[in-house]
């Protein structure tokens, strides 16, 4: 049997509900919050600015370092014990491979633009939230880049291609496999690619097609949310 | 730098003015929001001007100690994020947060307002451990008193999670929350040349002589004090700054 309709009664090709706002955390150079469903993150960006240990440095430009946390009370369970792990470690890896190829640092030599990004609650998607945030937090700060990178997951469940899997759709006891992405808007090209899961060639593609599709209208929430912050002080 | 700022702070200080305008005892406006994080038992969201801080409980049921088979278990931990302070770093705690996480434990553990009796489940066996998380989002001052409201605030929205033959179903709530026998409430005082100074602006902590942090409750007896700072305090000053700071807990009470 297939799954024809989703567990939440979205469509398969609509994500959850989503919202953003930049500008969140008054100390940092720029900030943003970004919310998928039950998901949120808050991303705040300090740099460029001084990078220690100082072998980590670049002269040719500026070093991205990304910090992916989830709060301890954050997840559906036990507590996750602070202080980061395995997994907290490869996905700060992940989203800082997929937001680098968007931004320009050479006008950065030497520094490091930190991105701290933290979950206070989660429900699935939480990578992908927290790149679509991270991404609004850069350009809050005023680094340059060639667009706004947006994420979101793919996949397909019981032979059904769709976007935005829940958490009930991710735990599904059959064919399920997730894919998280990340889209630079404007060209389409793919700086996150990563799957759990087992799918054939031909919908991988279909999926992936999809994903870039659903990317565009992410990524008019996240230029919305920049648009709020400047537009308000233009008027002043 | 730091000189000159402080015999600026001063300067105004004898003339009747804080850094940014307020009177000594006067608090910027504080703001506590509930159920942030649903996955959380208990979370709550504190502002104190544009200092934020966010709490979550989380229970588990878990071995009593072997000294106390009778009692649950608390444990509070807070976490100074990198994403609230440019000086903040990613890594183990520092001092500051765990002396932080120190005090706020004892404010509420010494003020008996959680009976770890009423948190076992079977004796020498099986008993409820309440972890209280605190986050920073943003560091503008005031960090400690931000973050033990947040921390009562959050155990004051916890409720139980549903059991199911022994094992915790997290999906569901129950509607039995934390019995409490009163609520400690933590106000930092600053002391700066002969004047003492609630809430202080991060300006004001950088040049501070000493503080004293104060959890009192409803009837003014003092749960957890800590002090802190280069300076010594006489009696007579220790005096002063606890009227204030059990003053001050009133009004931050009020807000929960």
């Amino acid at each position: 049997m297939a799954y024809e309709k989703r567990f939440d009664g979205r469509a398969f090709e609509d994500t959850r509900e989503i919202d953003a706002k930049a500008g969140v955390v008054k100390n940092a150079d720029g900030s943003a919050w970004f919310k998928i469903g039950k998901t949120e993150a808050i991303a705040a960006v300090y740099g460029p600015r001084e990078i220690y240990p100082r072998f980590k440095q670049n002269a040719k430009e500026g070093v991205l370092q990304c910090f992916y946390n989830m709060m301890p009370f954050s997840g559906m369970g036990d507590r996750v014990r602070p202080g980061g792990n395995r997994r907290s470690k490869e996905i700060s890896m992940v989203i800082t491979n997929a937001l680098k190829p968007a931004l320009d640092l050479s006008e950065y030599p030497n520094s490091a633009i930190d991105v701290f990004i933290e979950l206070p609650k989660t429900d699935a998607g939480s990578r992908c939230a927290s790149i679509c945030a991270a991404a609004i937090a850069l350009a809050d700060a005023g680094i340059p880049m060639k667009d706004v990178v947006s994420a979101v997951a793919v996949g397909i469940v019981d032979g059904t291609v769709l976007v935005d899997l829940d958490y009930a759709e991710e735990a599904f006891e059959g064919e399920v496999a997730d894919i998280p992405i990340a889209v630079i808007p404007s060209t389409g090209e793919l700086t996150l690619l990563q799957m759990d899961g087992r799918i054939s060639k031909d919908n991988l593609i279909k999926a992936l097609e999809l994903g870039k599709q659903v990317s565009l209208k992410i990524s008019e929430v996240q230029k919305k949310a920049l648009k709020e912050v400047y537009e308000v002080q233009n008027e002043n | 730098m730091k000189t000159e700022q402080k015999e600026h702070i001063l300067d105004i200080l004898d003339k009747g003015s804080r850094f940014d305008g307020r009177k000594f005892d006067e608090m910027r406006p504080v703001e506590v929001t509930y159920d942030i994080s649903p996955n959380a038992e208990g979370s709550a969201l504190v502002k104190i001007g544009n200092t934020e801080v966010m709490a979550g409980v989380k229970m588990s049921i878990e071995q009593p100690y072997p000294d106390t088979p009778e009692n649950g278990n608390l444990s509070v931990n807070v976490e100074l994020l990198p994403l609230s302070n440019p000086s903040f770093e990613p890594g183990p705690p520092s001092i500051d947060a765990i002396e932080l996480a120190r005090v706020i434990d004892r404010g509420i553990r010494e003020s008996g307002c959680i009976d770890v009796k009423s948190l076992c489940i079977e004796p020498g066996k099986k008993v409820w451990t309440v972890f209280v998380d605190v986050c920073s989002i943003n560091d503008d001052g005031n960090l400690k008193d931000a973050a033990s409201l947040a921390a009562i605030a959050a155990i004051k929205n916890a409720r139980f999670p549903e059991v199911v033959d022994g094992e915790v179903n997290y999906k569901k709530k129950t509607d039995k929350s934390v019995p409490l026998n009163g609520v400690p409430i933590e106000v930092t005082i600053v002391k700066l040349g002969n004047h003492f100074l609630v809430d202080p602006c991060p300006e004001e902590e950088n040049v501070a002589e000493a503080r004293l942090t104060l959890a009192s409750l409803e009837d003014g007896t003092l749960c957890a004090l800590q002090k802190g700072g280069q300076q010594p305090l006489t009696t007579e000053q220790i005096d002063k700054m606890i009227e204030l700071s059990v003053t001050k807990a009133a009004e931050l009470r009020s807000k929960l």
